[in-house]
């Protein structure tokens, strides 16, 4: 059957999806910080004037301005990657004592596999700790859907709800019905000290009244269309959500399936009766074993994954694995690796860091690919704003020679808690802020130091330079990273200087700016083969058969990196 | 030609830069306009930097399985040769390798950026999409980037027109 075409179709990913429905559902405010694979939730939320979206400075911020509003009589939500949820655990824990007014949302995109992260921590782990209902859709069409259901759980239960999205729900399309938008006037602000005011005795008063509140869920998980029961044979049933329950249609069309979209606080009845209802039940789920400690509690017999299936995403061909108890087969990857784009201002940088021998603290963005050979010069990446705290705490063991890194935007998001914690504790080295203007890896967002909002609307500027002096550096020096021997020559004195120094290493992201000048006359009579050039690992760079190189015009940007780098002035710079 | 009542399943490859991901979407869009059930998964983040990008793209009645599972694709296209080799375990035993309609494109698309829809033209030829869904899909998709001549580009990579 084909459906009738309308106007009113769209194509649409999880993101956007859910972003439409929240729309639909009267939202008046969001708020984010980027990451993968969350980030086009609130850059489809920004198209609309009538409801006001912000890049927040990083998602504690994100949580807490957006729970404000909620509290405030807005309906109101927040979005972030699963590690992103860390930064605004704080908030995040003390909301479901004091609950919200007007209908809040948190919405939280799993990266399972890691494609794009720096862990694959399981989301649905943290909305039990917080004590929050969870809702799990399993494609964008659900999670337009889900989404208006957690706008009203929110306000009957008076509750922060969760969506958990993962990549393959976040990062699919689907054919997506567009509806008008609800208009929905605020709801009315009262001062209320005992449910606002989280001090110990009122404190302990709302956790009284939040365990009332997960016992009123726990019904309502028994009773909700969110949760579906399909009988269709009784030999084999599962028990699923989210993406993995359409792996599980896809290869065992006949089971009977009891799906979770309503997957916390767990509904005991539901679960039991469906299990009864047949043969052999398995549970299937990403990552961590979630429900199935749950209906181990339960005393229910129940097969699981072999526990080597918790790493990785699933795939549809795992489900028939699972079933059988296989172990999963860990496969080499053979995908190309990312690589820093021909002209990417961070070249240089490491190119300077690979030849002081520094070792560097790095942090999260593209310059990450730092540390991948041949450039191999970045040393550590843990988590947001550790490109400044780990160089202190290196420093205090290595000495002089660590260098930190940090992108703008992560400098915006935590790194400067760091740098104020380092002048203060009397730390000194260097800093580099690799400043290339936006927030790249995730698709070029603005920030604070852009002085751009979301909506592409002017507004006050953070001046880098000026918050790094103020947070206590001795030097701030802003350089062009192209430069390849001033900056080497910069380098190597603040490294060695009894000062903290920052260093600002400016150019804009070759994805906003694609201005650029033209490719370097290749001298092969000239070149030695001394393969130098390739060592700053340039896409427009590669060598050919017979030893010398090929120059790739239409991609170099002219950046002439490779020219700084060569001994033989075998590569020289046009015009 | 592929039957419309089974879901028909594409597996688009190649390398940041490349317009893989641009390619799926148009005939995600030109699918959609057909009436069928859609369902296009990717992976973002990475994929302006050179890694490899891969983009899954089901339609039919009623799609449930946002990813083609392995051995079933009914089609490759890919716009990277190292590429199809890694994912070729993807397609079914009479699956169709796209991959060689590089060769053709090499020999007759002048203008680089346009290989990514020449190559459609090509899977078009395959599928039961008609030629205004796929009109309608680029001009949705690529509605400020010339439109008219990745028309020309596409109908020529169908065999038709040029």
């Amino acid at each position: 059957m084909r459906r009738n075409k309308t106007p009113d179709t769209a194509f649409l990913s999880g993101d956007e999806a859910l972003a439409q429905g929240a729309y639909e559902s009267g939202l008046a405010h969001a708020a984010s910080y980027p990451g993968t694979p969350a980030t086009e939730v609130l850059e489809y939320l920004s198209r609309f004037p009538d409801v006001q979206s912000q890049w927040s400075v990083n998602e504690k911020v994100a949580f807490e301005v957006a729970l404000g509003a909620a509290i405030a009589g807005l309906r109101s939500l927040y979005a972030s990657k699963h590690v992103g949820l860390n930064v605004a655990m704080d908030p995040l824990m003390t909301s479901a004592y004091t609950g919200v007014n007007a209908g809040f949302v948190v919405v939280v995109a799993d990266d399972p596999g890691i494609h794009s992260s720096q862990n694959e921590q399981d989301t649905r782990l943290f909305a039990k700790v917080a004590k929050l209902p969870l809702l799990e859709p399993s494609s964008p069409a659900e999670a337009k859907a889900f989404v208006k259901k957690a706008f009203a759980i929110s306000e009957e239960f008076d509750t922060p709800v969760m969506i958990r999205l993962t990549t393959r729900v976040a990062h699919t399309k689907e054919n997506i019905e567009i509806f008008p938008r609800a208009s929905l006037p605020p709801k009315a602000f009262k001062i209320d000290v005992p449910k606002y005011v989280m001090v110990p005795r009122n404190a302990y008063l709302r956790h009284i009244d939040l365990e009332k509140r997960l016992v009123k869920l726990q019904a309502y998980a028994e009773k909700t269309a969110l949760n579906t029961v399909e009988l269709k044979t009784r030999t084999i049933g599962f028990i699923t959500a989210g993406v993995s329950y359409l792996y599980v249609k896809e290869m065992y069309p006949d089971a009977s399936v009891l799906k979770l979209g309503f997957s916390f606080p767990f509904p005991e009845k539901r679960i039991r009766e469906f299990a009864r209802s047949v043969k052999q039940l398995y549970v299937i789920e990403e990552i961590e074993p979630f429900m199935e400690e749950q209906l181990r509690m339960l005393g229910i017999k129940v097969k699981a994954k072999h526990p080597s299936f918790r790493i990785g995403e699933l795939r549809p061909e795992f489900i028939p694995e699972i079933v059988k108890g296989k172990e999963k087969r860990e496969e080499p990857s053979s995908a190309r690796k990312p690589v820093l784009c021909p002209g990417c201002p961070h070249r240089g940088v490491f190119t300077v860091l690979k030849k002081v021998k520094a070792v560097v603290t790095g942090d999260i963005g593209c310059y990450t690919l730092g540390a991948l050979p041949p450039l191999s010069s970045l040393h550590s990446c843990i988590c947001m704003g550790g490109g400044i705290t780990f160089f202190e705490g290196f420093s205090r063991g290595l000495g002089k020679n660590v260098v930190g890194v940090i992108g703008d935007s992560t400098f915006v998001h935590s790194g400067i808690t760091g740098l104020i914690n380092a002048a203060y504790n009397k730390v000194n080295g260097l800093i580099m802020i690799l400043d290339n203007s936006t927030t790249a890896m995730t698709g070029s967002q603005p920030h604070p130091a852009t002085g751009v909002t979301i909506k592409g609307e002017p507004t006050k500027k953070l001046i880098l330079e000026d918050v790094c002096r103020v947070a206590g550096a001795d030097n701030v020096d802003v350089v062009n990273p192209f430069d390849l021997n001033n900056l080497e020559n910069l380098v190597r004195q603040r490294m060695q200087e009894d000062k903290l120094s920052v260093i600002i290493a400016r150019f804009p992201c070759r994805l906003i700016d694609r201005s650029r000048q033209p490719a370097p006359e290749y001298r092969q009579a000239a070149c030695k083969k001394c393969l130098l050039c390739l060592s700053v690992n340039c896409p427009a760079i590669r060598k050919t058969d017979d030893g010398f190189i090929e120059l790739n015009a239409a991609y170099c940007s002219g950046c002439a990196v490779c020219v700084q780098v060569c001994p033989a002035q075998a590569l020289v710079k046009r015009g | 030609m592929v039957k419309n009542n089974g879901t028909v399943n594409i597996l688009f490859c190649g390398t940041g830069g490349q317009g893989v991901l641009v390619a799926a979407e148009i005939c995600g869009w030109a699918a959609v306009f057909e009436g069928f059930h859609v369902k296009k998964s990717e992976v973002h983040g990475m994929a302006q930097r050179g890694g490899s990008v891969e983009s899954h793209l089901r339609f039919g009645k009623q799609v449930y399985s946002p990813l083609i599972p392995r051995g079933t694709a009914d089609f490759l296209v890919s716009y990277y040769r190292d590429e199809s080799l890694r994912l070729r375990v993807f397609l079914k035993p009479r699956g169709v390798d796209l991959t060689a309609e590089l060769d053709r494109a090499d020999g007759s698309v002048a203008d680089k950026r346009y290989i990514n829809v020449f190559i459609l033209g090509a899977l078009s030829r395959h599928l039961a999409l008609s030629e205004g869904s796929w009109f309608k899909a680029i001009d949705a998709v690529l509605a400020r980037k010339n439109p008219e001549e990745n028309k020309k580009v596409f109908l020529a990579g169908r065999g038709e027109g040029l």
